[in-house]
């Protein structure tokens, strides 16, 4: 359970980029972040486990002010993915037990491993594991960066657009493997996307960031036609097909 | 459990390689005692490693061959693994002392000695040159080097730190310190011009027992650093979002890295002059052969370093025996045509 209190942010001598902002996301639940361009997603996210420091605030995960926590200790309770990943010339292998970094003290011990082996049977890379991760596909990379994050055994998993480099069938593989282990290991998933259609399949609940803090925040209730609208300024329909809840944006209608 | 027994088959072939290199740099080591103007087989080196040898044997081997050799592994492992360490953390593949601006900061340091404290006359001796003064061009050299470093961190750390600032810096001080050499040298008299050039060149025999030990140390504290921080340079690799996400104090860790492999480098260059492209190429060398796992580039990076500081000194002994060819100019030629045949196979890889 990650609680955010009263967060602000902004760089030096700038105006603010994030103000007042207040949610909290049970265990078990994946959180989309939505919002515009430049709405200061990611750096809410980052700001989160400190990747950023904000001006004012607190962060508490299951009643634990993280800020308090050195950088490694936070990543025991925090996982962080990147929106963009550099790829390098390291095997599956050691980039997932890379995520063991923060509890290795000199060299991985025998729950590392162990952790290890079982976040690739989880995620099915045995077949690749030896394999370097400048060679693999953009669906492939996206799993073994989601692999490492599951190492670190965190809390709260902190993921900015995990699928806006992937192909349709990988987006839903992606995010519904994101959506099953938040519901077994009880993490609290935040993660920003920009398809609304995507987050309303997957996630549970919804903040909408504009004009530097939180316009609306809740559960599928909150995916208004009104509330879309006045985010991204365009005018949309909100249907339900087959039950699943669809947005189609109307600009020309 | 079936990933973990592939993975350390894996892992225990990169042990074998390090263990190899290794062998590879002790016998570079020994054909280095053993070559030279004054011949002294590879029979008789061992006997008087063992106590037998001739007197005349013993004084080449002793004053002036091993020395020499010594200082050619650990300033390949100093020069190597700074580059290594450089490369990671500056996300550049082409940082190293002389990109930084730490050769030719200490390059500027020694002009100054030699021009303008008169620290400068060169005399021959058997197998090197030495200057009058050793240790005020070594401790100018030595400054001018720090400098560099010191206005890259300053000038990174008013703004902000970012690998991209560091490299620039540093690309535009060598241009200041090379042009600032330039000047000293257009109004200094000829003979200390020469002996500026000849400190340039680079010199392996420049060194003795006394530089040689505060080189060990200093190398073998900086490399116990980089070893120390494997994982954090791993953790690097993927980015430095990344990496803070997995608990590393990134900007620490790129000012005590840059700082430390910037302080090994002029150190070395202080007391040997300028030895091109081993910092450079040394881990473009072995990353497509061990990939870019900081747990195992750097140690075979390190010993590379060495073996090719070796190779290029037996090679600058025996080309034109008795004359000695500068080092510097020896691995340039070495590691100039390498460098470019490793990015045209397109395995260069950061």
């Amino acid at each position: 359970m990650i609680n955010v209190q009263k967060l602000a942010f902004s760089y030096q001598r700038s105006q603010p980029i994030l103000k007042n902002i207040e949610f909290c996301a049970a265990r078990g639940q994946c959180t989309a972040i939505l919002g515009n361009n430049g709405a200061g997603k990611s750096t809410l996210i980052k700001c989160l486990n400190r990747i950023l420091k904000p001006q004012q605030g607190i962060v508490y995960v299951n009643g634990q002010n993280i800020y308090n926590l050195n950088q490694n200790d936070i990543a025991k309770h925090m996982a962080y993915v990147a929106q963009r990943n550099v790829r390098d010339r390291l095997t599956v292998y050691d980039s997932i037990l890379l995520g063991r970094k923060p509890y290795i003290t000199f060299e991985p011990n025998r729950e590392d491993y162990q952790i290890v082996e079982s976040v690739i049977q989880r995620m099915r890379l045995g077949s690749f594991a030896l394999r370097y991760i400048d060679e693999l596909s953009g669906g492939e990379m996206q799993k073994v960066i989601l692999a490492r994050a599951l190492a670190q055994q965190p809390d709260v998993l902190l993921l900015d657009e995990p699928t806006s480099n992937l192909d349709l069938g990988n987006q839903h593989e992606v995010l519904a493997i994101i959506r099953e282990i938040a519901r077994t290991e009880r993490i609290s998933v935040i993660i920003i996307i920009h398809d609304l259609n995507l987050a309303l399949r997957y996630c549970d609940r919804f903040i909408f960031l504009d004009n530097n803090t939180i316009f609306a925040y809740g559960g599928v209730e909150i995916m208004t036609p009104e509330n879309i609208e006045s985010i991204y300024g365009i005018p949309v329909m909100v249907h339900k097909v087959n039950g699943v809840t669809v947005i189609i944006p109307t600009p020309d209608m | 459990m079936r990933n973990i027994v592939t993975y350390q088959g894996y892992i225990r072939h990169k042990k074998v390689l390090i263990l190899f290199v290794l062998l590879i740099v002790v016998l570079a080591a020994l054909v280095a005692v053993s070559a030279g103007s004054a011949g002294l087989p590879l029979k008789e080196v061992l006997a008087t490693f063992l106590g037998y040898g001739s007197g005349q044997a013993s004084v080449i081997i002793f004053n002036y061959r091993l020395p020499r050799v010594i200082v050619a592994i650990v300033a390949g492992i100093g020069l190597a693994s700074a580059g290594c360490v450089m490369q990671c953390i500056l996300h550049n593949p082409l940082a190293s002392a002389t990109t930084l601006g730490i050769s030719q900061g200490a390059a500027f340091g020694a002009s100054f000695a030699i021009i303008v404290l008169g620290a400068g006359t060169q005399y021959q001796t058997l197998e090197s040159v030495s200057f009058s003064n050793p240790y005020v061009v070594s401790i100018c050299a030595f400054m001018g080097a720090l400098l560099s470093t010191f206005i890259i961190l300053g000038l990174s750390h008013i703004k902000k730190v970012t690998p991209e600032s560091m490299v620039l810096s540093g690309v535009a001080l060598g241009a200041l310190f090379a042009g600032a050499t330039t000047l000293l040298q257009y109004f200094a008299e000829d003979v200390k011009v020469a002996a500026v050039v000849f400190w340039t060149f680079g010199d392996l025999g420049r060194a003795g027992w006394n530089e040689v030990t505060i080189m060990a140390v200093a190398t073998l504290l900086a490399l116990i650093y980089f070893i120390l921080n494997r994982w954090n340079f791993n953790a690097l690799l993927s980015g430095e979002e990344t990496a803070k996400g997995l608990g590393v104090n990134v900007t620490r860790l790129l000012i005590l890295s840059m700082f430390i492999s910037s302080l090994i480098a002029s150190i070395i260059v202080s007391f040997i002059g300028i030895i091109n492209f081993i910092g450079l190429i040394a881990p473009h060398i072995v990353r497509p052969l061990v990939g870019n796992d900081y747990r195992y580039l750097l140690p075979v990076t390190a010993l590379v370093g060495s073996l090719l500081l070796l190779a290029s000194d037996i090679a600058a002994r025996l080309v034109l025996a008795p004359i000695i060819l500068p080092i510097g100019a020896i691995t340039s030629f070495l590691g100039a045509p390498m460098f470019i045949y490793l990015v045209y196979k397109g395995v260069g890889r950061r």
